[in-house]
């Protein structure tokens, strides 16, 4: 998939299982929206095939589109649109709609159904999207960044909605950029970076186990460059050393008490001052950071 | 209440959501202060200031003023909710992501054009009614021009619908904000659209190839002397035809 001579998903293969809850993981400008919009037929790959329930999102587009539910990153309603109203013209385009009251009062957006579109906040207008990509009761959701600028209560309402519909057996397809709304919520994990799938896998088996834990080293003065090498070496085999900046170390791999030990002699050794040195479980955080030696934030 | 969110997905009948799509974007324009001024209070205003100062303006016009004015701002109607009004409500469209959002719905793209249409009707019969109504209290006396002039007023919608298409499927809202809206007053003001090409002397010969032009000749044939004014209506069938061409080539949706 490019734009123009820029390559956005790269060779991507991934498989969603029905009734599950799948996440597309990864930095701002991976490639996700790109792959979801390619799945819901707005854009033709310049490479390979998508199928979506056995259909061509672009060439089986009326069989399909009745089929999927669709929340986009932002905006799909009129600016002078009132809320209620919106909503009720997206079911009437639906033969089985959800009982609209009933979806209102779920997300919160009773209170705020006669105000206009342009005046919802940030959250309400997250809140409004995700009632429209669902409220056609569809079998696959598609949902962009769903829970991206709510407060921490509705995003415990979007979860436990994309649960619910999970467990109703409809397939929810998410995007997030936000490790925590991937452990809670998914079934499968695929993290992707510059357009390419870099792992997949459940939640459990991306941090394997959780049993595997990291050091994080964050030290005054940055470290000499031969630090990874010479710190690899102090503790032994089976460890990974990663410099993420000249001020901080991940040492991935079995890691306990005495590991640290290791670590704060080694920083004596070597005139390194610590300023912290914590011991942790493995997260997604450091699944991503090993892969691609960057942090997912930035 | 319970929600069941187990799957049950389907379109709704292909009419239903026409006629959806259709009571959604007249609301939305009635409710719209700017679009309201374009289709009524311009056309009115045009109406009763025209035929009280016809005199003054010294015009030349084969029959009653009233009888001249009053098609010609039916014609003017058409035009300001057909082209502007359309083509400002589609650049915002797009802008926003509604036609974006609509894309991924059960409702096709050619729903979503049925719907525009019917919207577009909708708000022209209310214009219609009001211009009528102000025209006969002004002393409007028609010809039986009622086939002729519903005519105009559907191949002008289409000629018109697509020029306005056309304008906001290219540029940015702004800009399709600005250009609709100038192209509007050019057209009032040298486009025969109020005034036939025949008072416009040697332009009139220009205009009558214009869409405002055929348009409100049409408009002007079947009221005045009644009938059907042919030779118009296939001008603004090549313009809609055109206009749709280079719609379909052009539009991005995004």
């Amino acid at each position: 998939m490019r734009y123009g001579a820029k390559v956005a998903v790269d060779g991507l293969s991934l498989t969603v299982e029905r009734c599950t809850i799948t996440a597309v993981l990864g930095p701002n400008g991976a490639g996700k929206t790109t792959t979801l919009e390619t799945a819901e037929g707005y854009r033709r790959p310049h490479a390979g095939s998508v199928r979506v329930l056995g259909l061509d999102p672009v060439a089986d587009r009326h069989a399909l589109l009745p089929r999927i539910g669709v929340m986009l990153q932002g905006g799909g309603a009129w600016s002078g649109v009132r809320a209620d109203e919106m909503l009720r013209h997206v079911a009437r385009l639906h033969a089985h709609p959800l009982d609209l009251e009933a979806l209102s009062a779920r997300l919160g957006l009773g209170e705020c159904g006669r105000t206009p579109y342009r005046r919802l906040s940030g959250g309400q207008q997250q809140r409004l999207g995700l009632a429209m990509a669902i409220v056609g009761r569809p079998e696959v959701a598609f949902v962009d960044e769903p829970t991206a600028g709510m407060d921490p209560a509705a995003r415990r309402t979007t979860w436990e909605l994309l649960e619910e519909l999970r467990d109703a057996g409809v397939t929810v397809v998410l995007t997030t950029h936000y490790m925590d709304e991937a452990e809670r919520l998914a079934d499968r994990i695929h993290i992707i970076d510059h357009g390419r799938l870099i792992a997949s896998g459940t939640p459990l088996e991306l941090t394997r186990g959780g049993h595997a834990t990291t050091i994080r080293l964050v030290v005054t003065k940055p470290f000499p460059s031969d630090a990874p090498e010479s710190l690899r070496r102090a503790l032994g085999i089976g460890v990974e050393v990663t410099l993420l900046d000249e001020l901080s170390i991940v040492v991935t791999g079995p890691a306990d008490a005495s590991s640290l030990a290791v670590v704060s002699r080694w920083c004596e050794e070597n005139d390194v001052l610590p300023e912290s040195l914590t011991l942790g479980q493995r997260t997604l955080e450091d699944v991503f950071l090993e892969l691609t030696g960057r942090d997912l934030a930035s | 209440m319970s929600l069941d969110l187990s799957p049950r997905p389907g379109a709704a009948p292909f009419p239903r959501m026409v006629a959806a799509q259709a009571a959604m974007e007249a609301r939305l324009m009635l409710r719209n202060g700017e679009q309201l001024l374009l289709a009524v209070v311009i056309p009115v205003i045009v109406l009763v200031g025209g035929v009280t100062g016809a005199d003054q303006l010294g015009l030349d016009l084969a029959h009653r003023p009233v009888d001249v004015f009053t098609p010609g701002v039916l014609a003017l109607a058409v035009m300001s909710t057909a082209f502007t009004s359309l083509a400002i409500a589609t650049g915002f469209e797009r802008r926003y992501g509604v036609i974006k959002r609509l894309g991924s719905s059960p409702l096709p793209r050619s729903g979503l054009l049925a719907g525009k249409v019917g919207g577009l009707l909708v708000i022209e019969l209310f214009q219609v009614v009001v211009v009528s109504v102000v025209g006969l209290l002004l002393g409007w006396d028609p010809a039986n021009g009622v086939v002729g002039a519903f005519l105009a007023l559907v191949v002008g919608t289409f000629a018109f619908a697509a020029l306005g298409l056309l304008v906001a499927g290219v540029l940015r809202a702004e800009a399709t904000l600005a250009a609709a809206n100038l192209i509007y007053l050019l057209l009032l003001a040298g486009g025969a659209v109020v005034l036939p090409s025949s008072s416009y002397g040697a332009f009139g010969e220009v205009t009558r190839w214009l869409p405002s032009g055929a348009l409100g000749d049409a408009m002007r044939h079947s009221c005045l002397d009644g009938g059907v004014g042919w030779r118009d209506l296939l001008v603004l069938a090549v313009w809609g035809a055109v206009g749709t061409v280079l719609t379909a080539r052009t539009f991005r949706w995004e």
